[in-house]
């Protein structure tokens, strides 16, 4: 989109050195638009491929019954919203909605407030700080199966790492992975560990915005830490930090990958969530069931597009302000 | 872009090479399924696909060789690539969808009525193969609505692994091991010796159903009623082996590797596993030993098969088909049973004639042999495609009861009303 700009915009200093009215004007546009389009194509097209067609092979996928017979031989039944009415009617809707909020709001919430911390914390720079920093992004450098895995070992109930602590310290081990009680928490903990180094960064940029001299200016008003932070960080730092609860929100919603290496969504169901379900209609069993995968997929889809309006909305407002 | 602008020509030129980039673009995405890709089937004349699930056997190991040899030998070269189990699934109907099948597949004996189901494979009578030799329990796990639609190329089961060691230390011998009773009481012994006494596999995959099934049957359980009472017995069993302390509550998260890791440690008195660790097992710091899984009234309760079938997709081109028998044939021979079966570490051929010349090598096998013999396909007695479905939910259920979210009475209930009905 970006390429149409310099060519529209550098029109101007030519039609003012020679006015073309009439006839001779056309050609030229046009040729100007076909030049635009020429250069928007490329871009145009990859959004068609990889972006526009999914998407609609989703809608299709969900509003079809697609079991494995029609996949191959591409006549599925034509069932309208069937498969929706099947997933709402679902036990595991219930339970997969619910773990997908508190899944996403307490891993977001966490992330963001230890990595505005962290963020504000290394802004001091001392000896060091740029190594600590560094370190703190180690989490989002490594693949996930690795730290997943690693994370499960970590919390396997008889020679896990923690609970060989908990037990050292006199405590009882936990069934991390293991208890319907736990399985949902044990995920969130591997969730907001594998979140914050993404909210550091972010957050510790937007910081970085913030004029040295406001924070002078206040300080020699007199304002102590933690109203320097309430009335000059936080403010000044909205913008970020709603692109930064943004982002979260949508790469949260779909985390698939963290709680199927752990839990695989067990036990029973205890921690799945809207995207595992998916994830496991699709591909975890023997049987294919492409389409409640779809229809599952379709609403986290109209889920992350709500929270985006909001955003930009807010952003609206914001601007107008 | 700003002092170039007055120029048209130039500007009309740039134009025509985005558009040519975009030609390349849309050709490049547009023609992914060219027979020139060595992965899409119905290939050259002399050059025929065949895909497998042994990523681990690579290009020019013994496997590999074995199958190129068979190429050879029908005078045409094979195209080989290997996927992940559960990636060959997926890729076969993927495969299927665009009509590009390889010539040969070979597949888990659960999926190949998930294929068929498709009318993407042709039938063993179509093509013209014999399957008389053939075990009609092994053949069973193949069959859709009364045809065959492949050849099992070899079969593993389940057995119980035991630390001879351990079981030594606590005064438990192997061989009064025959009921579910004689079992318990073992792994009490061991249980007071100080040692750890049984894991198994309860992940929340097939595998979970894969070990689950040998309780399940030797209760005598059937898949189509998963909330019997001997169903439940069997679910009970492993509840009353958690909550006494002999199995560790972790089985939830175990795969058949994480299992096997467990029991090399040397802790655990037994672990179900199969077959395919019969090599492992013999390199283990201590001394180990095999016995059948035992039916709850005694004798070896029936494990599921294990192992692949190879399976041949229609074809556009019918003229394919000849060379496709002769190299379907070559894998299936007696002899070429043997050899599957010890390039493989130790995988049951499917024949009388070809298990008779395993044991003549290898009698150490006797067990194993047995456990196939009796052993039992997931998706014979007409299950077919109900099958995975019934599967995820006894999964399903064994998760639910072993972590203590619900009785395995509950349990199974909740997972006969979610399975689909058997007619």
């Amino acid at each position: 989109m970006t390429t149409t700009q310099p060519t529209a915009s550098a029109l101007s200093p030519l039609r003012g050195a020679a006015p073309p009215p009439g006839p001779r004007r056309r050609p030229r546009v046009s040729a100007t638009q076909w030049t635009a389009l020429g250069f928007a194509a490329p871009l145009l097209a990859y959004l068609g491929f990889f972006y526009a067609y999914p998407l609609w092979r989703n809608i299709d996928l969900s509003v079809h019954d697609y079991n494995v017979r029609a996949f191959v031989q591409g006549d599925a039944d034509f069932v309208g919203f069937a498969n929706y009415a099947d997933v709402f009617a679902s036990p595991i809707f219930v339970t997969a909605l619910t773990n997908t909020v508190i899944f996403t709001l307490v891993s977001i919430a966490v992330q963001y407030t230890v990595g505005l911390a962290l963020a504000v914390f290394f802004r001091g720079s001392f000896r060091l700080s740029n190594t600590l920093r560094a370190m703190f992004l180690v989490p989002w450098l490594l693949p996930l199966i690795v730290s997943a895995s690693t994370w499960s070992w970590m919390m396997n109930s008889d020679n896990g790492l923690i609970n060989s602590v908990l037990r050292a310290f006199g405590g009882d081990g936990i069934n991390w992975l293991t208890s319907p009680d736990y399985s949902l928490t044990a995920v969130i903990i591997a969730n907001i560990w594998l979140g914050i180094p993404f909210n550091l960064v972010i957050l510790y940029a937007g910081l970085q915005n913030i004029p040295g001299d406001i924070y002078e200016a206040a300080s020699l008003d007199g304002a102590g830490p933690a109203r320097t932070f309430a009335s000059i960080t936080l403010p000044l730092l909205r913008p970020v930090s709603a692109i930064t609860l943004l982002l979260g929100l949508i790469y949260t919603l779909k985390v698939v990958d963290v709680i199927w290496i752990m839990t695989t969504g067990g036990p029973a169901n205890s921690s799945v969530t809207l995207a595992v379900w998916s994830y496991r209609e699709a591909f975890g069993t023997g049987r294919p069931d492409f389409s409640p995968a779809a229809a599952v997929g379709n609403l986290l889809i109209v889920i992350a597009l709500v929270f985006g309006f909001l955003h930009l909305r807010f952003q609206r407002r914001q601007d107008e302000s | 872009m700003r002092h170039m602008n007055p120029h048209r020509r130039s500007r009309s030129a740039a134009a025509a090479v985005a558009c040519a980039a975009l030609v390349v673009v849309a050709a490049c995405s547009g023609g992914g399924d060219d027979s020139a890709d060595p992965t899409s089937g119905g290939g050259s004349s002399d050059s025929y696909t065949w895909w497998d699930p042994y990523p681990q056997h690579e290009a020019g190991s013994d496997w590999d060789q074995r199958v190129q040899a068979c190429g050879t030998e029908a005078g045409v070269t094979i195209n080989r690539t290997a996927y992940d189990t559960t990636a060959l699934t997926n890729q076969a109907l993927l495969s299927a969808q665009e009509g590009t099948s390889p010539d040969v597949i070979l597949i888990d004996n659960p999926a190949v009525s998930t294929l068929a189901e498709t009318g993407m494979l042709t039938t063993v009578d179509e093509f013209g193969l014999d399957t008389g030799d053939i075990d009609p329990n092994l053949l069973a796990a193949g069959e859709l609505d009364g045809d065959a639609y492949g050849i099992p190329i070899g079969a593993n089961t389940l057995a119980l692994y035991y630390n001879a060691d351990i079981l030594a230390a606590a005064g438990v011998d192997p061989a009064s091991i025959t009921d579910w009773a004689s079992l318990t009481t073992a792994l009490e012994q061991v249980d007071a010796a100080g040692s750890r006494g049984i894991t198994f596999a309860g992940i929340g995959t097939e595998e979970g159903s894969f070990q689950f099934l040998p309780w399940f049957w030797g209760a005598g359980a059937d898949l189509s009623q998963l909330d019997s009472p001997e169903a439940i017995e069997a679910l009970q069993l492993w509840v009353d082996w958690i909550d006494a302390g002999y199995a560790p509550q972790s089985v939830i998260n175990n795969s058949q590797n994480t299992v096997w890791e467990e029991f090399l440690t040397g802790e655990f008195a037994f672990a179900e596993n199969g077959t395919w660790q019969v090599n492992s097992a013999a390199e283990a710091d201590f001394e180990t030993g095999v016995i059948a899984l035992p039916a709850r009234d005694g004798g070896n309760a029936p494990a599921p098969t294990g192992g692949e079938f190879i399976v041949a997709p229609v074809q556009d081109d019918e003229a394919r088909y000849d060379v496709t028998r002769q190299i379907v044939e070559c894998m299936t021979t007696p002899e070429g049973f043997v050899e599957t079966a010890t390039t493989f570490a130790y995988y049951v051929p499917p024949t009388e004639e070809g298990q008779d010349q395993l044991l003549t090598e290898l009698p150490e096998l006797e067990t194993w042999v047995d456990a196939v013999r009796t052993a039992q396909g997931r998706t014979s007695n007409g299950l077919g495609v109900a099958y995975p479905e019934i599967s995820e939910q006894l999964w399903t259920a064994v998760q639910s009861a072993i972590s203590g979210a619900s009785t395995p009475q509950e349990a199974l209930e909740a997972a006969q009303a979610a399975a689909p009905a058997i007619d």
